[in-house]
């Protein structure tokens, strides 16, 4: 009977390791999105497999009793490794896209909406998304920029897109893996910080690319205050869902440490976004060059293709 | 009915012999026997090839919730649209260097890759759907699409103007959505029902860009 208090408790975990620790044979209630726990609550016993977690124990309470996920035990060169990262319904990758979009003070998303379950299908196919947004709309706005000019003939370039891919797939990758090292090695010093694991970073930041789709569309528009507009939006919502993440994880550190990492990680998503603006969308007829320090090339209006 | 009174006294002794023959009818239940396809002139063997990707791309064009892509799956017919659609896509033009239009290496890659990867993807969410199955699935419907590319290589023909590019648009947009229609209609049944909108997704992205391509078709001077 104590455990329906749980329900109308609101829990808001701060340290993984520490409430695994307290509350090893107690019979707790996580909290969770009450679609997705209603959803699990009927599925118990079809869909149990589907319940192991990476890296923290929850223990759900169902009608058959008490049943604990256990730890992700397949190893990970097996294909059910990686269908664990894939266990996902559609309402909770809409819950989580709304969740990068509109970040809320207070929520952090990792905590919210991931709630260890970080998948792969999201960061993925965002990207995926991206790549072919940035791509289409480069060349939709190339297309319209060079229209009024009778001797163009347009031409689909079509390099845009390996060169869009490579850059957008190494950002979704390796800033959360350098991410990941460092938070790492500064938890083994300072052990009271909020520990994220790697699926769980690489999901953030794949969610937060999430606002670029709206933009690059925007982007065909030939207008450059409108395209620094949605710049400036699009870096303040995703950037904010940034540091409000990592926040807990380095908040305990060393004041200057905090303000290195925290500009690092606004830093990178600014560069990334000024430069696939100045490589994909200047108005230039050549070669777009991947210069991130003139974006004020993208202003000048191209004059080279008129024929003379 | 008394004389079923004694029955229930009736036990197996064991000294009751069990005897008798057991014989399984063998005949030529062996299905290569019957239909040994080594001695049979090529043309029937191409032939009957040839009708079962004709019977695909009918089922195709006009999608109902049949299994026969499922069930006798092949990849010929992908591997006739995606060789089709990427030598249609490379214009034939020798100077294609300079021009960013897709080779036809790229457009190969794009469509196998593609497939395998939404095909990995679906297995992924929990899909019960076999490998080669998705991919025979993706490949025919690139039919639409193929159709599409034939209409705008013809309106091409024509002036490069604004009509046949709003022309071009409507017809590949109509066969870009028949194709997401038909592949849903054959996969949608192999997905758990709380993930369809994660499999359908891919799937609409993949046919959107071969979609794409199609329309920035221009052909060389």
């Amino acid at each position: 009977m104590a455990n329906t208090d749980f329900h109308l408790q609101f829990q808001e975990f701060e340290d993984e390791q520490g409430f695994t620790e307290h509350n090893q044979g107690a019979t707790t209630v996580t909290i969770d999105d009450p679609i997705k726990s209603r959803k699990q609550r009927k599925a118990t016993g079809t869909a149990f497999e589907e319940d192991d977690n990476d890296d923290k124990t929850e223990i759900f309470i169902s009608s058959k009793g008490l049943l604990s996920g256990q730890r992700k035990s397949a190893p990970f060169w097996t294909f059910e490794y990686y269908q664990t990262l894939f266990d996902v319904d559609s309402h909770q990758v809409k819950n989580r896209i709304i969740g990068s979009i509109l970040p809320w003070p207070g929520k952090n998303f990792v905590e919210v909406y991931l709630r260890s379950n970080p998948d792969l299908y999201g960061p993925f196919w965002i990207c995926a998304t991206l790549v072919f947004a940035i791509a289409v709309s480069g060349n939709i706005s190339s297309f319209l920029v060079n229209q009024g000019q009778p001797e163009f003939r347009y031409v689909p370039d079509f390099s845009k897109v390996t060169m869009a891919a490579t850059a957008i797939y190494s950002y979704a990758w390796l800033v959360p893996l350098a991410l990941w090292g460092f938070l790492t090695w500064r938890n083994r010093k300072i052990t009271s910080l909020v520990s994220y694991s790697f699926l769980q970073i690489v999901c953030v930041y794949g969610y937060s690319l999430s606002i670029y789709i709206p933009a690059v569309i925007l982007w065909i528009i030939p207008s450059e205050g409108l395209r620094w507009c949605s710049i400036v939006v699009a870096l303040c919502l995703s950037g904010s869902v940034l540091v409000m993440t990592f926040w807990p994880a380095i908040r305990d550190d060393k004041p200057r440490i905090t303000i290195v990492i925290i500009s690092t990680i606004v830093i990178l998503h600014v560069l990334l976004a000024v430069g696939c603006k100045a490589c994909f969308f200047s108005t230039y007829e050549m070669d777009p060059s991947k210069d991130h320090n003139e974006p004020s090339a993208a202003t000048n209006t191209s004059s080279s293709t008129k024929p003379k | 009915m008394s004389q079923f009174a004694g029955l229930s006294d009736i036990s197996i002794s064991e000294d009751i012999p069990v005897e008798g023959d057991i014989s399984v009818p063998v005949g030529s239940q062996n299905p290569d026997d019957d239909f040994s396809t080594l001695d049979e002139p090529v043309k029937d063997t191409i032939l009957r090839d040839l009708r079962a990707v004709g019977q695909k791309f009918v089922h195709v064009l006009y999608p109902k919730k049949s299994s026969a892509l499922l069930k006798d799956w092949d990849l010929w017919g992908p591997l006739l649209l995606c060789v089709t659609l990427a030598l249609m896509l490379q214009g034939g033009s020798a100077d294609s260097g300079e021009d960013g239009r897709p080779q036809f290496a790229e457009v190969f890659v794009i469509i196998w890759f593609g497939s395998v990867i939404i095909t990995l993807n679906s297995k992924l969410l929990g899909g019960t759907i076999s490998f080669f199955q998705s991919l025979c699935v993706l490949g025919y419907c690139i039919l639409p699409l193929t159709v599409a590319m034939i209409v705008c290589r013809i309106v091409l023909l024509g002036a490069l103007s604004s009509v046949s590019f709003v022309v071009r648009l409507i017809v590949v947009t109509a066969s870009f959505s028949w194709s997401t229609f038909a592949s849903t209609a054959f996969l949608a049944d192999s997905q758990p029902a709380n993930r369809k909108a994660l499999v359908v997704y891919p799937v609409f992205l993949f046919y959107f860009v071969i979609g794409w391509m199609i329309l920035t078709f221009s052909p060389s001077p």
